[in-house]
């Protein structure tokens, strides 16, 4: 097992103070903290310094790891020696629901943390609720329908270890959910202890980009490419929507960004949203004669000057 | 645990229309009704009456959820925690936006 050095971590001399102990903790948590980070590996350091400040903010959890840390060399493979925590009492469960390391575990234990779900002393005998974000194909909201996911997740094994589970669900996914909202399936959080109801299990759903399609709240847009003379005329030109191929009317005098709103043909929550096709002008290109022939007549044809607003 | 069996599960689905009352979000969130008042006070979450009671609705278990994470990981008090949520969904909605510009 890797010893892991609680100071190096958070960045803190081995006599820092309580004081320098939570500062240091405070500026690393909001750097790295999951829903504040744009930082790559935000979670996996936010789980390491949380576990340090788990260790280093307990003057009796402090005081044991120093004792053990006094006698190890760098490099070494760690075991905690048998009875090394005698006449240490821990109190003060921890509060977090993220796995901590093999290294915290066989020091202080699944007990350590076993506090979170009895966190204002009611309903000891329940078991905890889960929860997880999953991402999802847009087609899934759309049509509604099965899908299969596979979760990690922490689990008390017989021994009273932490562990980490894999376990795959098949949920029906829910016509018209939209991103930010969350599914409880009812019974798939922890397991009861002492004969009570098991924990729910709430999952958050998150979209994977769409191919065609971009995802805003319940609208959907769409970037349709137009011909000049499409735009500049008018036409009806056929349009992909989530619902099938419709006949999308351009209005004449149309331009590059113009928007046009399809009412309730967006995801299907109640209410509906809408679907809003984008128009992009797109240029034959000049690769035959016939081609340059035609943009030739063009611009004879039209006095036109693109610049005219930059005085050029 | 469970197995992947051949039924799907089906669930409930918390979204706008969800009517939560402050006993469901304090189970919901594994917090004493008492947390959920504060919160509320401080303007961290939203809630409708009906008939003298409270009612939350979905994105309020989110948000409920954000709060209680920054309130907890970062060591927050309660007027920095409703700052904190503000700007996160301000950024949120600013990034959306940009998304959507691009």
């Amino acid at each position: 097992m890797e010893f892991k050095d609680y100071y190096k971590v958070m960045g803190v001399a081995r006599d820092a103070t309580d004081a320098q102990i939570k500062q240091a903790y405070r500026k690393l948590a909001r750097k790295y903290h999951p829903d504040v980070s744009k930082e790559k590996d935000a979670e996996a350091r936010f789980k390491e310094v949380g576990e340090a400040y788990e260790v280093l903010k307990s003057p009796e959890k402090r005081a044991a790891y120093d004792r053990l840390g006094k006698d190890y060399r760098p490099g070494e493979d760690f075991r905690p020696p048998p009875n090394w925590d005698a006449g240490f009492e821990f109190s003060g469960a921890g509060a977090r629901d993220s796995a901590y390391s093999d290294f915290f575990d066989s020091l202080f234990g699944a007990q350590a943390r076993s506090g979170r779900a009895n966190r204002g002393g009611f309903h000891a005998e329940r078991g905890e609720d889960h929860h997880a974000k999953v991402l999802l194909d847009l087609e899934a909201s759309l049509n509604g329908g099965a899908r299969t996911f596979t979760l990690r997740m922490p689990e008390i094994d017989a021994e009273g270890r932490l562990v980490s589970k894999e376990r795959t669900l098949n949920v029906q996914v829910p016509k018209g959910i939209l991103a930010g909202q969350q599914i409880r399936l009812a019974g798939q959080g922890a397991g009861a202890h002492g004969g009570g109801t098991p924990g729910d299990l709430y999952i958050e759903v998150e979209f994977q980009p769409h191919p065609r399609y971009r995802i805003d709240g319940r609208d959907l847009s769409l970037e349709l490419p137009v011909a000049p003379w499409e735009a500049a005329l008018g036409a009806t030109v056929q349009t992909p929507t989530p619902t099938g191929m419709v006949d999308l009317k351009i209005p004449a005098a149309s331009h590059a960004g113009s928007k046009l709103r399809l009412k309730g043909r967006g995801i299907p929550a109640s209410p509906p949203g809408d679907f809003y096709v984008v128009l992009q002008i797109a240029l034959p290109p000049a690769s035959d004669d016939k081609a340059k022939s035609a943009y030739a007549a063009l611009a004879a044809a039209l006095p036109f000057n693109p610049r005219e607003s930059l005085g050029a | 645990m469970t197995p992947a069996n051949d039924r799907p599960l089906t669930g409930m689905v918390f979204d706008d229309s969800a009517m939560l009352s402050i006993k469901d979000l304090s189970r919901m969130c594994a917090v004493d009704e008492q947390h959920i008042v504060e919160f509320v006070e401080e303007g961290v979450l939203n809630v409708v009456e009906i008939s003298r009671e409270w009612r939350f609705s979905g994105s309020a278990l989110r948000r409920a959820r954000l709060a209680l994470r920054l309130e907890r990981d970062l060591e927050l008090n309660l007027a920095g925690v409703a700052l904190a949520v503000e700007l996160i969904e301000e950024l949120e909605q600013l990034r959306r936006e940009l998304k959507a510009r691009r």
